[in-house]
């Protein structure tokens, strides 16, 4: 049996893709069975940020509505052993997304795969509301910023509300708070929330911190996950993540702003 | 004398302005999320009823619903305008 884990937020832009992204990724990279399902229909990005946007013929969409078998729709990742990707559809009306036909997918996943990742849309309509809704954990991703972290308590409440686990009283979801675009220089000077501020507003547990980082851009640019580039902060940090989610203790990094030596302000310093 | 005021103020650092913001309304959300699900109609139906005789405004009721250990509460409380001008003759 899978562990199905929802990548949310409410808020868009906050980094979810790029989270639901390096994290499936670093799970298979660990030799776990891997999935990562996109569930935004009509706006789908996930593939983009997989690189395997010319490789999609086939769509949930489709597997939904009996046009294609699951096998046709996967899309086996280049890079990574273990990691299959179930593209959204681009064209098709959100409505052909029914929690009858999710079940079903699950379910036939579940069979194969250690975890399945559900990358969810924005908001807190229908399509954010079925990604999470099968799920046994939450990745809540939340910048620290204050829009953000009110969505992400929204988000919170429909967790514990709106769920499978919630509607039949089991154990309810476990949630994880991911804190992304974490700028400890603007922490420091007071500009930003530090992580205990929204730790403390939101009271859940802290899987993951990333800063911000220009790696991420430049991982969405190649179409390959972040967690890849482990020369980079935001790599490694995707990396703790992972092993904290896998049950690890892994001590916080890129949470202190480290003051720069005049050497690397002399020559640029190492990539972040 | 102002100048030194001025000097020593110190501004206060606009995080823990977002953190003030964030607390009271995340507070405000989970107190609305804990209430069963007909509270805001009943509030509604309930605004409607003291309309009949009270013009008051949507704001002017406040209800809410505390637990203890084997009863509920239902507290209710509606500002009244100062004037009679708002009664319905």
């Amino acid at each position: 049996m899978a562990k199905i884990i929802v990548v949310t937020s409410g808020k868009g832009g906050v980094g979810k893709t790029t989270s639901a992204a390096a994290i499936a990724t670093g799970l298979a990279l660990r030799g776990n069975k891997t999935v990562v399902i996109d569930f935004d229909v009509g706006l789908r990005n996930l593939d983009l940020i997989m690189g395997c946007e010319r490789r999609v013929v086939y769509d949930l969409i489709n597997v939904i509505q009996g046009e294609a078998g699951l096998n046709q729709a996967l899309i086996r990742d280049k890079r990574t052993e273990n990691l299959h990707i179930l593209p959204a559809s681009q064209t098709r009306d959100k409505e052909a997304l029914t929690p009858e036909g999710v079940e079903k997918v699950l379910e036939t996943l579940s069979q194969e795969y250690d975890f399945i990742v559900c990358d969810s849309p924005a908001g807190i309509e229908h399509g954010a509301q079925l990604a999470m809704y099968f799920a046994d954990e939450a990745i809540v991703v939340t910048n620290p910023e204050v829009s953000s972290v009110r969505d992400s308590d929204r988000i919170l409440g429909l967790l514990a509300s709106k769920t499978r686990r919630a509607e039949r009283s089991e154990p309810p979801v476990k949630e994880h708070l991911l804190i992304t675009r974490y700028d400890p220089s603007r922490v420091t000077s007071g500009d930003m929330l530090t992580l205990e501020d929204v730790r403390e507003i939101l009271a859940i547990n802290l899987v993951g911190l990333i800063p911000e980082s220009e790696a991420v851009l430049r991982a969405s640019n190649q179409g390959v996950p972040v967690v890849h580039d482990m020369d980079s902060d935001a790599g490694k940090a995707y990396a703790d993540t992972v092993s904290r989610l896998l049950g690890e203790e892994v001590p916080l990094r890129f949470h202190e702003y480290q003051k720069k030596g005049l050497l690397s302000r002399m020559f640029g310093g190492g990539r972040r | 004398m102002k100048l030194l005021e001025f000097l020593k103020r110190e501004r206060k650092k606009s995080a823990s302005v977002a953190k003030e913001r964030l607390q009271i309304i995340v507070a405000h959300q989970r107190g609305e999320r804990d209430q069963p699900d007909y509270m805001p109609m009943l509030q509604q139906e309930l605004l409607e009823v003291i309309r009949r005789y009270v013009q008051v405004d949507q704001d002017a009721i406040n209800i809410s619903l505390d637990s203890d250990n084997d009863c509920s509460i239902l507290e209710l409380n509606v500002t009244l305008p100062r004037d009679e001008q708002g009664r319905p003759s």
